[in-house]
């Protein structure tokens, strides 16, 4: 039966070596083997987007991949998103100014479906930052104070 | 999530080879059968990956018609000019389902063999009696809550809904399925549940889907998907229709229709019996709407889902207006 075997994953420019189960998800690898809680753990089948993270650049659910599928990928989390210096992202500043979160469980799955979306060209109004941004639930209902986040965040980066 | 060895295939053959093993599934997106393996309801022994397979995700459109690679991704078939322009139905059907971290996963192969949303099969521990899951243990759905079931294409055995919406729009626009083995007409693939219900296509053990295809005709280029549902976003079709219209040239007679319909049967439902009381006539309002009525023949309410029997025509006509300019 299936054995433990190393997993060699890229994650925010690091490689890193990890010896992995094949069912271990990339949000368990993360969050349970390399200890970056930043990619939350929600409903852990799909449907919360608390998991987003980016692999080669696309805005994806850590806990419906496995580690092993994302080897030779290029992983980026929540942290990795801020500079060099610790400057936060255009996105997170947004949302820091737009108050776009309550218990903040969440922000870390939106923040990086935000960067995705508005990066897709898919921000471009309230109705479809709506649309593109459904995958994200927030059960505090910061939703209009998130929309405005993604919204400030497009037009400065236009 | 039980565990399971993992292989990455390097060829088709290989991926076939290794998939004629009993309790080995492949994995592709991994958006349905990760899923299904955390609610203990897949329970694979070996996952064979296909996602490192090359060539299977290229997308070509030509004169004759569209061939979609079966790993290529939801949002990239949905993003894809060819197909929008030509096959509007299969990228607004696509850009409906999921979300978009979703689409970024799942592939078009995948996405056809995405299994029911059905709360009972889901639930082995809350509801063991399911025959789709646990073949001979009866339904819970049947006499249960039935708000989201179907109510065309049931047996006694099975009235989960299929819950996707590309496979709509592919029916509606006559595609084939191609595998390693043959090709397949989609009104062919899927199956009816029968005495069978765990058995949902007729791909055969080590039967790998590797393409889509799509034929260009007028109708696929007007064609369109309509989903209603309870949320106006992120949600499965309560009914969905997608219809591919082809006008004469007068601009009023319908000279070919083709109408399939989604979220109220077991399988992606063609529409036959519309297609066939439209083609010839006159493309208005009264027409449409009585001829919409008889998507829904032989539809059989089990309480909760008597609503999609009113709803379904509603959405048809809705969607064959739509494709004809007229709403």
């Amino acid at each position: 039966m299936a054995s433990v075997r190393p997993v060699k994953l890229d994650i925010n420019g690091k490689e890193k070596t990890l010896s992995l189960e094949p069912r271990v998800t990339l949000l368990d690898a993360l969050r349970e083997h390399l200890h970056m809680t930043g990619t939350k753990k929600g409903c852990d089948q799909g449907q919360c987007g608390a998991c987003t993270v980016h692999v080669d650049g696309q805005r994806v659910l850590a806990c419906l991949t496995l580690a092993v599928q994302s080897e030779g990928s290029a992983i980026t989390t929540i942290e990795g998103l801020a500079g060099p210096d610790g400057t936060p992202h255009p996105v997170q500043q947004a949302f820091i100014e737009e108050d776009a979160f309550q218990c903040g469980y969440c922000t870390p799955g939106q923040i990086m479906s935000a960067v995705a979306c508005i990066r897709e060209g898919r921000a471009g109004s309230d109705d479809e930052i709506r649309e593109f941004m459904a995958g994200n639930l927030c059960r505090c209902g910061a939703y209009p104070n998130i929309v405005s986040a993604v919204r400030k965040a497009a037009e400065a980066t236009a | 999530m039980m565990n399971f060895d993992y292989s990455r295939a390097t060829s088709l053959e290989e991926a076939a080879t290794l998939a004629r093993h009993p309790g080995a599934m492949l994995l592709a997106g991994g958006t349905t059968l990760l899923d299904l393996a955390k609610c203990e309801v897949a329970r694979p022994e070996r996952v064979i990956d296909l996602t490192r397979l090359p060539g299977l995700n290229t997308i070509t459109v030509g004169e004759s018609g569209a061939t979609i690679g079966a790993l290529a991704t939801m949002s990239r078939v949905a993003d894809d000019h060819g197909i929008q322009r030509r096959y509007p139905a299969i990228a607004e059907s696509l850009l409906l389902a999921a979300s978009a971290q979703l689409r970024n996963m799942a592939t078009i192969g995948g996405n056809l063999l995405q299994r029911t949303r059905c709360p009972y099969f889901r639930d082995p521990a809350g509801y063991p009696a399911c025959n789709k899951r646990d073949p001979g243990t009866g339904c819970s759905a049947i006499g249960g809550i039935t708000r989201d079931h179907a109510v065309l294409g049931t047996s006694d055995h099975c009235i989960a809904v299929y819950p996707g919406d590309l496979a709509v729009a592919l029916s509606a626009l006559g595609a084939t399925i191609q595998t390693n083995l043959r090709a397949i007409e989609i009104e062919a693939f899927f199956l009816m549940p029968g005495a069978t219900p765990e058995r949902e296509t007729v791909l055969e053990r080590g039967e790998i889907i590797t393409a889509i295809a799509v034929p260009a005709t007028p109708l696929a280029a007007n064609s369109t998907y309509l989903k209603v549902r309870d949320r106006q976003s992120y949600e499965f079709a309560a009914a969905s229709a997608a219809v591919g219209l082809e006008l004469d040239s007068d601009g009023v007679t319908i000279r070919d229709i083709r109408v399939a319909l989604g979220g109220i049967a077991t399988k992606p439902w063609r529409a036959i019996a519309v297609e066939d009381a439209l083609r010839g006539r006159r493309l208005d309002e009264g027409t449409v709407r009585e001829a919409s009525r008889t998507a829904v023949d032989g539809a059989k309410s089990h309480g909760g889902n008597a609503y999609k029997i009113e709803l379904a025509p509603c959405v048809v006509a809705r969607a064959i207006l739509k494709a004809g300019g007229i709403q």
